[in-house]
C-alpha cells in the first residue's frame, strides 16, 4: 500500500527544501562568478569597448551571379565599386570633416552636405552614402588623408558590369533600385531599401538565382570609426551563374547586321527550342542603369520614336503579312480543302463582291498550286483559299500553331499578338464580321498581329516536322564553384495541327521560295547550304482607294511597310530557324532575307567545323 | 471568514521585498526608456506603472482568497488558460517573430505568462494527492506530463521557445522536488541519453545548424551573437562602481534590442557596477529564499508544492534571464520578474507573490 504524504509529514518536505536551497545558492554563485569575471576581471577591456560603441556590424553584399553564353563566354560580371560613406557620430565635427573632404575630392561642399541633411533622427552610427563609385583619384586622395577625416568610410560593393555595351541588352536586361511595392510583396526576401534588383530581361526573370545571400562582419573600430580589427565574418554567398542558350558569336553578328535599322531578329534551334540569338534594334547601353543615369539620358531613351527600351522580339506586335500564308496553307491542306493538284488563277487581282483585291504582282502569277503560291507568295491564291476556310477556321489553326498567345519564353512582358475571330470582332467593335475582311486576314494583313518570337516558334515547328517547342533561354545554372545545379529542358507547347504529308508539302513550298527561280527570296540563296523560308511585307498603313498606284519606293520612310523573313537551314535536317523583321524595310526579300541568310551562314559555318575541310585537304597531300 | 490571525500573520517582509524589487525595476526602466534613445519612450514607463497598479489588485485578491480554493478550481483555471493559448494561436498578433499577444483594445496580454501559473497550480494539486516517500513512478507521471505538454506544445507553436523551455523547467523542478522514484528517474535519464543522440542524427543539416546557432550565439555573429557581445560589453563596462544613473546607456545600449524587456539587466549593470548588481542579486536571492521559507512553514502538501512551484518560476526566470544576458545561456526571451517591462509578466508575478503571501498568512490555520 502506498504511503501517501499528507499534511503531517512535513519533515520529509523540509529535507527536500534544504536540497533545493543548496541548488539555488549554487546557481546564484555561478551568476556572481560570471558577473565578477565580466565586470572586474575583464572590466577594463569592456569599458574601453563600450566607449564609442567599438564593436559594430558591417554588411557585406553578395556578388551577383554571372551571365554567360552557351559556350561559357562571359557577358555580364561584377566589378568593385568604391562607395564613400560618412558616419555622423564619428565624424565630429561634421562641418569641418565635410569641408576637408570636399577639398580633397575637389567637389563643392554643398553637394556632400545635401546628402547628409535628411537622416538626422536615424541612428547616427549608420553609414550615410555620400557618393557612389568614386574614381581612383578620389579614392587615393581620401586614403592618404584618412587620419584627417574621422567618420569617413569607404565601403566596397560589387556593381554590375555589362561587358559588351549595347549587346544583348534587351535579353540580358538591367537592374534598378527596389521600390516599396516590391519590398512589401514578399517576392524578394532578404532585400533591403537601396538594394538593386533585376528589372528587365534575364536579370529580372532569374533574379532569385542570380542574387546571392548577403553576409556581414563584426568589426572593432577606433575612435574615428575606422576599422582596426575584423572579429567575425559571415561570408556572403555569391549568386549562381547563368549560362544562356545564345551563341554570342551569332548574337554579335546579328547585331551588326541590324545596326542601323529598327527591328528584331531571333534565332532558335528547332530541335530543342534553345534561343541562339535575340536582337532588338535600336538598343541601349545597360551600363547606364548601373550607376544611375541623368534625367536627360532617361528622357532620350523614353521619347525616342524607335523605342529602344522595348524588346521588339517579344513585345512588338506586327501584322505577319505573307508569312501568315504558311499557316493558311497548312490549314487548307489539313482541312482537305486543297491538295497539291488544286490550282487557282491569279491575274493580278481578285474580285470579291463589289471590291477588287490586288495581288502584289501586278501582272499576276498565272495558274499556281499551293507550293508555287507559297514560293511566289501569290496573294490571289490565298484570297481564294482564305475565303473558303473562313476566318474562324483560320483562327483555330493559327491558335493551334501557337499564335495569338504568349510563347511562354522566360521574359516578362511578352505580348499576346492577335488572331481575329468573328466573336472577337463583335466583342471588340460591336459589329459582325464581313466576308471581305477574311481576305486580308488570309494574307496576314487586316487585324492579324504576331510577335517575331511567335513566328520563330512556328517556323521552328515546321522545320522539325511538327513539334512546337517553347523558346528556351536557359542552358544551365551553376554555382560559383562550377557545380551544375539545373539544366535547361525541352518544353513542348504542343504539336502543329498538321499531318506529315501536309507539312512536307508546306516545306516544299518554303524550299522553293529560296531555291527556285521565281521564288521571292531567290537572291538570298546560299552557296553551300540549302535554306528554306518565307518572305513577308507588312503594310503599315492601309492604302486608300486611288492611292494604290503610288509605288512603295516613293512613300515616306515611316510609312514604308515592314520586312519579314522566316527561314531555317539546312532544309533537309534543320539546325537553326530564324525570324527577322526590319521595320519600314520595304520588302522582305531585300531587307530581311539577307540578314537571315547571313545569320544562318555565320552559325552553320561555325557549326560545320572549318577544320574538317582543312584536314581533308591535308590528308590528300599526304596520301 | 475574516480571521484576525490573517492580519496578524501577514507577511510584511515579503511585501517590503516586492516593493524594493519593483522600485529597482522602475529605476531601470526609466533609464532604459529615456537615455540613449533618440525619442524617449516615456509612455512605456507610465504603462508599467499602470500594470503595477493592476497587478497590485490581483495580488490583494490572491492573498485574500484562500489558496485552498485554487486546489478546487485548478482544472477550471487550467482549461481557461489553455483555451486562451489556443485563441492566441488563431487570433493573436505577431510581434518579434512570434504570435503571442492578444490585443483587446489598448491592452495586449500574453497568455503564455499566465499559463505558467495555471500549470503550477494544477501540478500542485495532482502531486499533493499522490506524493509518496518513495517518489513517483513513470505511470504516475503520465498525467502530469500530458498536463504540461499541452500548453508546452501550444507555446512552441507560437513560437516562443523561451517560455516553453521555462515551462518545462518549472514543471520539472516541481516534479523532482516531490521526488521521482529512483528507478523511474534512472529510466528517464537513460531514455534521455539514448533519445537525444538518436533525434540529433535524424535531423536535417539545416535544423542541426539552427539548434547549434541557438545554443551558441557566437555562431550568429550578425544576429544573436552581436546582441550578446553588446550585452556583455555593457555589463562589463560597469566595472566596480558603475557609470552612474542614466550614464550607461549612451553607447552600446543603443544597439541592444529589447533593452526595456529581455535585456534590462544590461541597462542596470553598467550604471550600478558590480557593487550595485551584487546587491540586486542578493535581493533576488532573498526573494527566492523567502518563497522557500514559506513552503517550509506551510502545513499542507498542496500549499507547500504550490509555494515551491511559484518559487521555481521566479528562480528560473531570474537565472535564465541574467544568465542569458551574460552569455551563459542561449538567447531566449524570458522576462526578469518585476524588472522587465511587460504587463502580463508584472501581473502574473504579482498574483503569484500574492498567492505566496496567502500561503504564508495561513500557516497557522489548520483545516
Amino acid at each position: 500500500m502506498r504511503k501517501y504524504l499528507k499534511t503531517a509529514d512535513s519533515d520529509w518536505f523540509n529535507q527536500r527544501l534544504t536540497g533545493v536551497m543548496y541548488c539555488v545558492v549554487v546557481a546564484f554563485a555561478i551568476l556572481v562568478v560570471r558577473l565578477f569575471y565580466l565586470q572586474i576581471i575583464e572590466g577594463h577591456e569592456y569599458r574601453r569597448l563600450s566607449e564609442n560603441n567599438s564593436i559594430r556590424l558591417q554588411s557585406v553584399d553578395a556578388p551577383r551571379g554571372l551571365i554567360l553564353d552557351r559556350n561559357g563566354r562571359l557577358l555580364v560580371d561584377n566589378r568593385p565599386s568604391f562607395d564613400l560613406n560618412i558616419i555622423l557620430k564619428d565624424a565630429k565635427p561634421v562641418d569641418q570633416t565635410v569641408a576637408r573632404l570636399a577639398e580633397y575630392m575637389q567637389v563643392p561642399a554643398e553637394d556632400l552636405v545635401a546628402k547628409i541633411a535628411p537622416g538626422g533622427g536615424v541612428s547616427s552610427y549608420k553609414p550615410v552614402l555620400l557618393k557612389q563609385d568614386i574614381g581612383r583619384d578620389a579614392l587615393a586622395a581620401i586614403e592618404v588623408h584618412k587620419f584627417d577625416l574621422p567618420g569617413i568610410v569607404m565601403l566596397i560593393n560589387p556593381r554590375r558590369h555589362y561587358i559588351f555595351e549595347n549587346s544583348a541588352a534587351h535579353l540580358i536586361g538591367y537592374m534598378g533600385e527596389i521600390n516599396n511595392n516590391e519590398l512589401n510583396c514578399g517576392d524578394y526576401p532578404g532585400c533591403r531599401v537601396g538594394d538593386y534588383i533585376g528589372k528587365f530581361g534575364i536579370e529580372r526573370s532569374y533574379e532569385s538565382v542570380l542574387r546571392g545571400q548577403r553576409g556581414g562582419r563584426q568589426v572593432e573600430v577606433n575612435v574615428n570609426g575606422q576599422v582596426v580589427r575584423v572579429l567575425k565574418t559571415v561570408r556572403a554567398r555569391p549568386g549562381k551563374n547563368i549560362f544562356l542558350t545564345i551563341d554570342y558569336n551569332l548574337q554579335q553578328t546579328t547585331e551588326k547586321l541590324l545596326k542601323d535599322r529598327a527591328g528584331a531578329a531571333v534565332a532558335m534551334d528547332p530541335k530543342t527550342g534553345e534561343v541562339l540569338a535575340m536582337v532588338s534594334s535600336p538598343s541601349f547601353d545597360q551600363n547606364m542603369f548601373v550607376s544611375g543615369m541623368s534625367h536627360e539620358a532617361w528622357q532620350a531613351l523614353v521619347t525616342n520614336p524607335h523605342r529602344p527600351l522595348e524588346n521588339k522580339a517579344i513585345q512588338a506586335e506586327y501584322p505577319p503579312a505573307s508569312t501568315y500564308k504558311v499557316v493558311v496553307a497548312l490549314a487548307a491542306l489539313e482541312e482537305g480543302l486543297i491538295d497539291t493538284e488544286t490550282t487557282y488563277n491569279c491575274p493580278g487581282y481578285h474580285r470579291f463582291g463589289d471590291r477588287v483585291f490586288r495581288c502584289w504582282r501586278r501582272g499576276g502569277h498565272g495558274t499556281v498550286n499551293v507550293v508555287r503560291a507559297l514560293a511566289e507568295s501569290c496573294d490571289v491564291f490565298f484570297y481564294n483559299v482564305g475565303h473558303e476556310l473562313g476566318v474562324d477556321t483560320i483562327a483555330r489553326y493559327a491558335r493551334a500553331c501557337g499564335l495569338g498567345q504568349p510563347t511562354g519564353v522566360s521574359l516578362a512582358n511578352e505580348a499576346n499578338g492577335l488572331i481575329p475571330t468573328t466573336t472577337w470582332k463583335v466583342q471588340r467593335f460591336g459589329e459582325p464580321w464581313q466576308g471581305g475582311e477574311t481576305l486580308p486576314v488570309a494574307i496576314g494583313q487586316g487585324y492579324d498581329l504576331t510577335t517575331p518570337i511567335q513566328m520563330l516558334m512556328v517556323t521552328a515547328a515546321v522545320a522539325n516536322n511538327g513539334f512546337i517547342n517553347r523558346p528556351q533561354l536557359l542552358k544551365k545554372i551553376e554555382t560559383a564553384d562550377g557545380q551544375v545545379v539545373e539544366r535547361g529542358r525541352i518544353l513542348a507547347n504542343g504539336r502543329l495541327p498538321a499531318s506529315q504529308q501536309t507539312l512536307a508539302i508546306v516545306k516544299r513550298g518554303l524550299w522553293e521560295v529560296v531555291n527556285t527561280d521565281g521564288g521571292t527570296a531567290r537572291w538570298a540563296r546560299l552557296a553551300k547550304i540549302e535554306m528554306a523560308g518565307k518572305t513577308g511585307t507588312a503594310q503599315v498603313v492601309g492604302r486608300k482607294k486611288g492611292e494604290e498606284s503610288i509605288p512603295e519606293e516613293e512613300m515616306e520612310a515611316h510609312l514604308k511597310p515592314h520586312a519579314w523573313f522566316l527561314a531555317y537551314a539546312p532544309a533537309d535536317d534543320p539546325a537553326i530557324a530564324v525570324t527577322v523583321i526590319v521595320e519600314h524595310g520595304e520588302h522582305g526579300s531585300s531587307a530581311a532575307a539577307p540578314i537571315a541568310r547571313d545569320m544562318i551562314r555565320t552559325y552553320l559555318m561555325e557549326k560545320y567545323d572549318p577544320r574538317q575541310v582543312a584536314s581533308a585537304e591535308s590528308d590528300k597531300s599526304e596520301g | 471568514m475574516f480571521d484576525r490571525r490573517l492580519v496578524q500573520y501577514f507577511d510584511w517582509g515579503l511585501l517590503g521585498l516586492i516593493v524594493l524589487i519593483g522600485s529597482i525595476g522602475m529605476i531601470a526602466l526609466y533609464s532604459a526608456v529615456t537615455a540613449g534613445n533618440a525619442t524617449p519612450q516615456q509612455i512605456l514607463y507610465t504603462k508599467q506603472l499602470i500594470w503595477y497598479g493592476v497587478g497590485l489588485t490581483g495580488m490583494i485578491a490572491a492573498f485574500v482568497i484562500n489558496y485552498k480554493l485554487l486546489e478546487r478550481w485548478a482544472h477550471v483555471i487550467y482549461f481557461l488558460c489553455v483555451a486562451l493559448l489556443v485563441i492566441v494561436l488563431i487570433f493573436g498578433t505577431f510581434g518579434g517573430g512570434s504570435q503571442r499577444w492578444l490585443v483587446l483594445g489598448p491592452v495586449s496580454i500574453q497568455p503564455s505568462e499566465i499559463v505558467k501559473l495555471a500549470v503550477i497550480i494544477v501540478l500542485a494539486r495532482y502531486y499533493s494527492k499522490l506524493a509518496t516517500a518513495r517518489g513517483f513512478t513513470l505511470r504516475d507521471l503520465a498525467q502530469p506530463l500530458i498536463l504540461t505538454l499541452i500548453p508546452f506544445a501550444l507555446i512552441v507553436k507560437q513560437p516562443d521557445l523561451g517560455t516553453a523551455m521555462l515551462l518545462l523547467l518549472i514543471a520539472g523542478s516541481v516534479t523532482v522536488f516531490v521526488k521521482i522514484e529512483r528507478r523511474s528517474m534512472a529510466y528517464i535519464i537513460l531514455s534521455g541519453l539514448i533519445a537525444v543522440p538518436l533525434v540529433w542524427f535524424s535531423l536535417k543539416a539545416y535544423q542541426k545548424r539552427r539548434i547549434l546557432t541557438f545554443l551558441d550565439p557566437d555562431r550568429d555573429p550578425l544576429g544573436a551573437g552581436y546582441h550578446i557581445i553588446q550585452s556583455k560589453i555593457a555589463i562589463g563596462s560597469g566595472m566596480l562602481t558603475g557609470k552612474g544613473f542614466l550614464k550607461g546607456t549612451q553607447n552600446a545600449l543603443a544597439f541592444l534590442p529589447e533593452q526595456h524587456t529581455d535585456f534590462i539587466f544590461s541597462v542596470l549593470a553598467p550604471e550600478w557596477g558590480f557593487a550595485g548588481v551584487l546587491f540586486i542579486l542578493l535581493v533576488l536571492l532573498l526573494l527566492i529564499v523567502w518563497g522557500l521559507r514559506i513552503a517550509h512553514g506551510c502545513r499542507d502538501s498542496f500549499g507547500t508544492i504550490l509555494a515551491v512551484g511559484i518559487t521555481a518560476m521566479l528562480f528560473w526566470q531570474v537565472f535564465i534571464n541574467i544568465g542569458m544576458v551574460m552569455g551563459l545561456m542561449p538567447v531566449v526571451g524570458v522576462p526578469l520578474p518585476f524588472i522587465s517591462y511587460g504587463g502580463s509578466s508584472v501581473v502574473t508575478m504579482m498574483i503569484s507573490v500574492g498567492i505566496l503571501m496567502g500561503i504564508s498568512m495561513r500557516r497557522f490555520m489548520f483545516e
